[in-house]
C-alpha cells in the first residue's frame, strides 16, 4: 500500500447554500478497496462523482480543490471524455441502455472509435468473463439486455464499464436493489478486479464495507470523520461516531 | 341522505365531465359526416387527378393537390430539421439563464401568433426581401415558421422524457456531449419528435392566411415546375371556389374539403405507422 493512486486534497463541494462535503482530503492506493460508509446526505456519493467528473453536468454545483490521478490534476489536465474512460462508474440501479446485450457493451469501445468486428467481439467476451456473465448471456448477445435479471443487469453495467478497460472504478452503492446472491455475485467479482483496478465502493451496507473493503472510510454530514484498515474501524475505531454508526445506533 | 347527496353529486359530476368529451367529439363526427355525404359523389378519378375546366366549375383539383402536397413538404422539410435542432440546445446545451428564458417565452408566444399575420410577416421577408417572389419555397417557410413553436414544443418533451440516468450511463462511459445526445437520447426520443412532424403536417396543409399572400394562386392552367413557381393549395382553393365562384356544383365544395380532410389523414396515418416501428425498434 504504497502507490498512491488517487489524491485527493481540499475539496469542497456545494450544493447552491448546502456544503456537500467540507475540507476533505484523503489517498486510495493502487489495487485497494476503498469503502465508503455513511448515513444518506453525507456527501458520499457526491464525492465520488468528483472523482469521476460528473459533478460537471449539475449546474449548481460548485467546487474547489484538486484531485491527482497518478500525479495529473483531473480538473486541470484532463479532458472529462479521458477521465471517465479512466474511471468506470456502476450507478445504484443497473442501467442497461435499451438494446441488445452486445451493444450495450460494445457501447463505450465503440464511441472510442472501435469499429472491427473481430475485436469488439473479443472486448465483450473478455469484459463479460470478468463480470462473471459470460455463461449466462454467451448463447443470447443480441436480445434485449432489459430482460435480464437485475443481478444479471447489474453484472451487465459493470462489463460495460470494463470493456473501456479503466484502471479504477467507482461503485455507487452497487447492490441496493439486489438481493443477497446477486450482491454475493457482484462482491466476487469487485474482489477479482481489486488484483488490477482500485476500487471506490460507496455502500450504504455496513457489513458489505466489512466484506470487501482494504480500508473503510467513514463520511458524516460532508465530513471525513476516519478512513483506516477495515478490521481496525469495525473492530476499535478512533471515533465514537464511526462506533454508533457501524453498531446501528443511528443511520 | 348524505350519501345520497354524495352519490347524487357523483352523477352529476361524472354527467358534465361525459358531456364535455361528448362537446369534442360530436362537431368532429358531424363535420365528417357532412364532408362525406356532400363531398362523397363529386369524389372520381378526375377529380383527383385531372386540371380544373370551365372556370373551376368542371374538371378536377389534381394541381391544388400537388400544391398542398409540396408545401407540406417544404414546410417539414425546414421545420423539423431546424425544430429538433433547437430543442437540442435549448434542452441539452443551453443554461438555465435570462436568455434561455426569453427564448422559451418567445417560443410560447410565435405559438399564439395568429396565422394572418404569419402571412403578412412571410409576405415581407420571403417575397420581397429576400426575392423569393409569390412562390413554392416562400409559402413553405412562411408556414415551416409557423409550425416551428409545436415541433420545438413537442420535440422538447420528447428529449425531457428521456431518463436522466441514460445520459449519465452514456456520459460515464466516456462519451462527448454530442455522442451522449446521439446515441443515448435522440434514438429515445424519436418517437415523440415524429408525434410534433405529424402535428405539423396537419397544421401546414389546413392553413389558408399564410399562403394567402406568399404562393396561393386563383388558378394556374399549369403544374408548378420549380420551388419558384406559384402553386395552387387545396385550403385556398376551397375558400375560392366557395365565395369568389358563382353556381359552382356543391359537391365540388364538399369533394374539395373532403380531400383536404383527407390528405391530413393519410399524412398522419403514414407518420403515425413510421412512429410505431421506431417504438417496436427501441427494445
Amino acid at each position: 500500500m504504497v502507490d498512491k493512486k488517487l489524491e485527493i486534497k481540499g475539496l469542497n463541494i456545494r450544493f447552491e447554500d448546502v456544503r456537500a462535503l467540507k475540507d476533505l482530503s484523503l489517498d486510495i492506493y493502487k489495487n485497494e478497496i476503498l469503502s465508503v460508509i455513511g448515513p444518506s446526505n453525507s456527501g458520499k456519493t457526491t464525492f465520488l462523482r468528483a472523482l469521476n467528473r460528473l459533478n460537471d453536468l449539475e449546474d449548481r454545483i460548485r467546487m474547489e480543490g484538486t484531485i491527482l490521478i497518478d500525479g495529473r490534476d483531473i480538473y486541470g489536465q484532463m479532458e472529462p471524455e479521458e477521465l471517465r474512460k479512466r474511471v468506470g462508474m456502476i450507478f445504484a440501479l443497473p442501467i442497461p441502455l435499451p438494446l441488445s446485450i452486445y451493444d450495450n457493451i460494445a457501447y463505450g469501445p465503440r464511441m472510442s472509435g472501435l469499429r472491427e468486428r473481430k475485436r469488439l467481439d473479443a472486448v465483450i467476451e473478455k469484459s463479460l468473463n470478468e463480470a462473471f456473465l459470460w455463461d449466462e448471456v454467451k448463447d443470447r448477445l443480441h436480445s434485449s439486455a432489459l430482460k435480464l435479471s437485475g443481478g444479471q443487469q447489474q453484472r451487465l453495467c459493470i462489463a460495460r464499464t470494463l470493456a473501456l478497460e479503466p484502471d479504477i472504478i467507482l461503485f455507487d452503492e452497487p447492490c441496493s436493489g439486489l438481493d443477497p446472491i446477486s450482491t454475493s455475485r457482484v462482491e466476487d467479482s469487485m474482489i477479482e478486479l481489486k488484483k488490477t483496478k482500485t476500487i471506490v465502493l460507496v455502500t450504504n451496507n455496513t457489513k458489505q464495507a466489512a466484506r470487501v473493503g482494504t480500508r473503510t472510510a467513514f463520511f458524516l454530514m460532508g465530513d471525513l470523520i476516519e478512513v483506516d484498515r477495515t478490521e481496525k474501524v469495525f473492530t476499535a475505531p478512533a471515533d465514537q461516531r464511526t462506533n454508533d454508526y457501524i453498531t446501528g445506533k443511528f443511520g | 341522505m348524505t350519501n345520497l347527496t354524495v352519490n347524487l353529486k357523483e352523477k352529476i359530476g361524472f354527467g358534465a365531465l361525459f358531456l364535455a368529451t361528448m362537446a369534442v367529439v360530436v362537431p368532429v363526427l358531424c363535420i365528417i359526416w357532412l364532408i362525406v355525404t356532400r363531398g362523397w359523389s363529386a369524389i372520381s378519378w378526375e377529380f383527383l387527378f385531372t386540371m380544373p375546366r370551365d372556370g373551376m366549375r368542371a374538371g378536377g383539383i389534381f394541381p391544388a393537390i400537388v400544391g398542398t402536397f409540396y408545401l407540406v413538404l417544404g414546410s417539414v422539410a425546414f421545420s423539423l430539421p431546424v425544430g429538433v435542432m433547437a430543442a437540442i440546445y435549448l434542452n441539452e446545451y443551453a443554461k438555465d439563464n435570462f436568455l434561455t428564458r426569453m427564448i422559451n417565452l418567445a417560443i410560447i408566444n410565435l405559438s399564439g401568433v395568429s396565422s394572418v399575420v404569419y402571412g403578412l410577416f412571410g409576405l415581407s421577408l420571403f417575397v420581397v426581401f429576400f426575392r423569393f417572389g409569390v412562390s413554392i419555397i416562400s409559402g413553405s417557410l412562411t408556414l415551416g415558421i409557423m409550425t416551428l413553436p409545436v415541433i420545438i414544443t413537442t420535440t422538447r418533451e420528447a428529449l425531457r422524457a428521456v431518463p436522466k440516468p441514460f445520459r449519465e450511463v452514456s456520459f460515464s462511459l466516456g462519451t462527448t456531449r454530442w455522442q451522449t445526445i446521439r446515441h443515448a437520447v435522440l434514438p429515445f426520443a424519436l418517437p415523440g419528435i415524429l408525434t410534433g412532424a405529424i402535428l405539423s403536417i396537419g397544421r401546414a396543409a389546413g392553413e389558408t392566411a399564410p399562403i394567402l399572400f406568399t404562393v396561393a394562386a386563383f388558378y394556374l392552367p399549369n403544374l408548378p415546375n420549380s420551388p419558384f413557381d406559384q402553386a395552387m393549395a387545396l385550403p385556398y382553393h376551397l375558400y375560392i371556389i366557395s365565395t369568389q365562384i358563382p353556381n359552382i356544383r356543391l359537391d365540388y365544395r364538399y369533394g374539395t374539403a373532403l380531400v383536404l380532410v383527407g390528405f391530413v389523414l393519410i399524412m398522419n396515418i403514414s407518420a403515425i405507422v413510421v412512429r410505431s416501428k421506431f417504438r417496436k425498434k427501441r427494445w
